[in-house]
């Protein structure tokens, strides 16, 4: 195998994006993903049937789609590399079980990594920006998680700050955007809806931010409570018979939601002694995420990098780009003793590391 | 060469030539855990066909019916190694290859599927429901004539509803892989499709469109 600059086809399948990459060492070749979202529309969240089924059907045409695109051939792969965790059973293990088969096929290596690390190694591919430095703390915020992560060493040494203890921050931009008749998916609309908010409107709770919180729960998350919190101030509004000021609303909760994001980013990047912070997920997207989180890093000192947006939403690229780094840093790779694990811990960069 | 893989119950793999020559045939009899170990099984089936990728020419899918999770991960197995190899697919209805078996096996021994009595291979579909496909002989191509497509009952209706039919029941644990590898190929020699491209889920994923708002409370 090519241990210098790999060519390795990455597999990503762990919630509704099918998502297939190709990279060549740290160059990006294809980031080709087909998304479900549009089905899960109607039901106001992802459904975990529906995106399997819609993986088992959109793997084959992702694949040669993104052969194409890269003009690569399966025969010149070096190693195929797939999403064991975390993320949703079922549909995780469609993409195991294609990997598997298509390693065996091509009598290549795989490598099964983990998802969130992932989100990480997305950076790397970012041939507009400086390598990555480390240590670094990483904020990853999608639909599907809300993780604060200290990166000492992408390929070996990934620790868990804090992550949600109820909902995604992107499940509650869902379920906020319905509270206000708002279709699915809710961060962008919610987005809309803030553009001529107040976000000083109302003051929803910040999550886990309390002082007797502080101790257990630093660098925790919780949405829950902001959710029920702004259904109740809808409710008593409806109740007293006056109209529901939807963009002051909306851009009050965005606003709850990114402050307590940036605020735990930050003291983790403080407490750390870290000037360095990486954002990840497709909530990245959000703009005045991006806006607060740069405008308040700039104020303490932390520098902050942001992958190009495509790279931020689930892909497969980034699987792709964290197998190269593995390979490039001498790993052997994964056996095919390994299922999916829905709750993968993050410090398993690599699950099923076959003894050198 | 054919590469049969099934995972609508547990999880079968074999390697059988065009003519029916069975090289190898493994498989794990556990009701999930797919994914753990279809690749394994796969490596194996080739190992014990003293064989490589390189020599499988078809992959025979089991389409199912059988439960989804599971179904999957050998349907993207068999069209993912097919796709790394650059060759055909050859869909199988999972049940097929259980008639193949019963049905060969009454050649052999003169038991009592004989050409026109009917009989339902029927299997789990866990949420208190059977799925089964009603067969009657075999026809000139060696293979088994389903004269009932797969479909789902409640598990304790069906005893009344075969009975009704005199269909007799032949419940299954397992699918053998040689047996589907079997039906792929003669489906090849005659030329014919024998079933559908896409998974036999036989059931709409389990989703409701949200309800009404609910009430938090104050
Ligand atoms: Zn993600």
């Amino acid at each position: 195998m090519n241990r210098s600059e790999p060519l390795i086809l990455g597999i990503e399948t762990s919630c509704d994006e099918t998502g297939i990459g190709i990279v060549r060492g740290r160059t990006l070749l294809s980031n080709t993903i087909a998304s479900s979202m549009d089905e899960h529309a109607r039901y106001g969240g992802v459904v975990p049937e529906v995106a399997a089924r819609a993986h088992l059907e959109a793997l084959e045409p992702t694949i040669h789609a993104a052969l194409a695109e890269s003009g690569v051939a399966l025969a010149d792969i070096d190693a195929v590399a797939v999403t064991s965790g975390p993320g949703l059973a079922g549909a995780l293990m469609v993409g195991v079980g294609a990997a598997k088969a298509l390693a065996v096929s091509l009598d290549r290596p795989l490598y099964a990594v983990n998802h969130l690390v992932g989100h990480i190694a997305a950076d790397i591919l970012d041939a507009d920006s400086p390598p990555i430095e480390y240590p670094t703390v990483a904020l990853l915020v999608s639909g599907g998680h809300t993780s604060l992560l200290l990166v000492r060493d992408l390929t070996s040494d990934v620790v868990l700050l804090g992550e949600t203890v109820d909902d995604a921050a992107g499940e509650a931009f869902d379920k906020v955007a319905r509270l206000l008749g708002l279709p699915y998916p809710g961060g962008p609309e919610i987005d809309r809806a803030a553009v001529t908010g107040d976000p000083e409107a109302i003051r929803f709770p910040r999550g886990l931010s309390r002082p007797g919180d502080m101790a257990a729960h630093r660098y925790d998350f919780s949405f829950s409570g902001l959710k029920t919190a702004v259904a109740r101030w809808i409710e008593q509004r409806e109740a007293a018979g006056e109209p529901i000021p939807v963009a002051d609303v909306a851009a009050s909760f965005r606003e709850a939601v990114v402050d307590v994001l940036v605020t735990k980013a930050l003291a983790a990047c403080r407490d750390h002694g870290v000037p360095r912070l990486l954002l990840g997920g497709g909530v990245i997207a959000n703009r005045r995420l991006r806006d607060v989180a740069l405008e308040r890093a700039a104020a303490e000192g932390v520098t902050v990098r942001i992958p190009p947006l495509s790279l931020c939403t689930d892909n497969g690229a980034m699987i792709a780009a964290l197998a190269a780094e593995l390979v490039m840093s001498g790993r052997p790779p994964s056996t095919l003793e390994f299922g999916a694990d829905s709750t993968l811990p993050v410090t398993e960069i690599q699950v099923a590391e076959a003894v050198a | 060469m054919i590469l049969g893989i099934d995972t609508s119950l547990g999880t079968a793999v074999a390697v059988v030539e065009h003519d029916g020559v069975v090289r190898s045939q493994v498989e794990s009899v556990d009701p999930r855990g797919h994914a753990e170990v279809i690749g394994s099984l796969i490596g194996q089936a080739l190992a014990e066909a003293s064989l490589t990728a390189f020599d499988i020419t078809h992959v025979a899918a089991g389409m199912g019916p059988g439960p989804f999770t599971g179904l999957r991960v050998g349907i993207a197995a068999a069209r993912a190694f097919a796709l790394g190899r650059g060759i055909p697919v050859v869909p199988v209805v999972s049940h097929d290859a259980v008639a193949l078996e019963l049905l060969l096996h009454d050649a052999l021994t003169g038991g009592y599927e004989s050409d026109d009595l009917p009989f339902a291979v029927v299997t789990d579909a866990r949420r208190r429901e059977f799925a089964h496909s009603v067969y009657r002989g075999l026809d000139d191509d060696g293979l088994p004539v389903r004269i009932a497509e797969p479909a789902l009952t409640p598990r304790d209706d069906l005893d009344a509803v075969l009975a009704r039919e005199g269909v007799l029941r032949r419940d299954a644990e397992r699918v053998p892989g040689a047996l589907l590898a079997l039906c792929a190929a003669r489906a090849l020699t005659a030329g014919r499709v024998i079933a559908p491209s896409d998974a036999l889920y036989l059931r709409s994923p389990d989703v409701t469109p949200p309800a009404a708002r609910k009430r938090v409370g104050t």
